[in-house]
């Protein structure tokens, strides 16, 4: 079995790794509806997301094992940390759900991702504002996409309608998470590497909001409750879907094909 | 005559004739110079740079690219090569060529329109109306989305009411 590697705890590689690896795991979430999403198109698309988000981790892990300067590439990056060092987001570890349940994080994360991507163009890590520069095409037409799936299942039928409430109802308690800013944020602004999360607060919201008001959805109050993915603190499900993303790597160290 | 014409032409010049028959592997009816991902070639004496902008940022024909380029370059005899990837400006398929368009529709994909400006997009809804494809087939404006991804990143899929055909779209991006 391969040992698991230890990962440096500096804010810049930090912000980077809150980054990749919110990408890297929503990719695997979604792509777990590859042949099984309820139609052929949206099997396609599901697939083509997954894609575009993985592209997305590489890029963003790859560098932040440059800035980190130990040596570690993507693969070992995301194949040889435990859960504990692992950055994303709680929102994307969770359980895929239902369809609805889906497109709505769908909504919501890419959303989130639109706003930070477009920020990251102006990084003053020249290599981060380049891959802002392609991911923010990607996560508008991703937006776009799953935007448009909320608003068909929110002013929809009874069944499709009552899912999607539900699914905003868990969804929105890991939402505070998205914008709660600490030390590793203030640095990152402070370098101009990137902004500080909680500036993206208030234009999420509103693009939020243009989505729900749409659907004929309201918005639910903000949660007391604090998820901590991104300080290494993660859900139950967080340790199954890493299982399943590293056996190959842990079993058969360096394997490929 | 060719002896001479061969004398004259650079080694970068040579290179980017070589660039023009190397294929994309997902749309093998473009060069990948067609599909404008081909930035620069720079000429270092003892090794050739060929800069690459990468299309999507999860395409798998990436890797395949680069392998297909340093074998063409090798195969052309032009000495040793490496691939460099060049992020930004990021791609977009105003990069694509005249050229590489006509082949697009001959090939049978609906070429794409004019890229976004890079500024904020407004989110649209269902309802909208949608932006009007030429069918690649017959030309008619007569046409619909089947579904907003395709076969590979680049696509959406279209069908044809006039000629009933399916097509494939390539997105602007």
């Amino acid at each position: 079995m391969q040992g698991s590697i230890a990962i440096d705890q500096s804010p810049g590689v930090q912000y980077l790794l809150r980054i990749g690896d919110t990408c890297l795991i929503l990719g695997q979430r979604i792509a777990e509806w590859s042949g099984h999403a309820p139609i052929l198109e949206e099997d396609i698309a599901m697939s083509n997301m997954a894609l575009d988000l993985i592209g997305q981790a590489r890029a963003v892990l790859t560098r932040a094992g440059q800035l980190e300067g130990q040596g570690h590439d993507e693969d070992q990056l995301a194949f040889l940390r435990d859960e504990k060092d692992y950055r994303n987001l709680t929102l994307v570890e969770l359980p895929r759900g239902d369809f609805a349940f889906t497109v709505l994080r769908n909504a919501m994360v890419a959303t989130w991702m639109k706003l930070l991507w477009e920020r990251l163009r102006d990084s003053s890590d020249a290599e981060l504002a380049g891959i802002a520069g392609k991911a923010i095409k990607e996560a508008r037409y991703h937006q776009q996409h799953a935007a448009d799936w909320v608003v068909r299942l929110g002013d929809s039928t009874d069944e499709s309608r009552q899912r999607t409430e539900k699914a905003l109802r868990e969804l929105w308690l890991y939402v505070p998470e998205l914008f709660e800013s600490d030390a590793v944020d203030d640095a990152a602004q402070a370098q101009g590497l990137g902004p500080r999360w909680s500036d993206l607060r208030e234009p999420w919201l509103a693009e939020m909001d243009t989505i729900l008001d749409e659907a004929t959805l309201s918005r639910p109050d903000e949660a007391a409750f604090r998820s901590t993915g991104k300080r290494g603190v993660h859900s139950e499900h967080m340790g199954y879907i890493l299982a399943e993303m590293q056996h190959l790597q842990r079993a058969f160290p360096g394997g490929v094909w | 005559m060719s002896a001479l014409a061969a004398v004259a032409t650079t080694r970068c010049e040579r290179a980017w004739d070589v660039l023009g028959t190397v294929l994309d592997p997902e749309v093998p009816a473009l060069s990948v110079r067609d599909l404008g991902i081909v930035r620069d070639v720079i000429d270092h004496g003892e090794a050739l740079e060929i800069v690459l902008t990468p299309t999507y940022s999860g395409c798998p024909a990436t890797e395949v690219i680069e392998h297909d380029v340093l074998a063409a370059i090798a195969k052309a005899d032009l000495g040793p090569a490496h691939v460099t990837l060049r992020r930004a400006p990021a791609w977009t398929t105003d990069w694509i060529s005249a050229d590489g368009r006509r082949k697009l529709s001959e090939y049978g994909i609906a070429p794409p329109g004019p890229a976004a400006p890079d500024g904020a997009v407004p989110i649209r809804f269902f309802g909208r109306k949608a932006d009007v494809i030429a069918c690649p087939r017959c030309g008619s404006l007569h046409t619909e989305r089947l579904s907003a991804f395709g076969s590979t990143a680049c696509k959406a899929m279209y069908r044809c009411i006039s000629c009933r055909e399916p097509f494939e779209h390539f997105k602007p991006l």
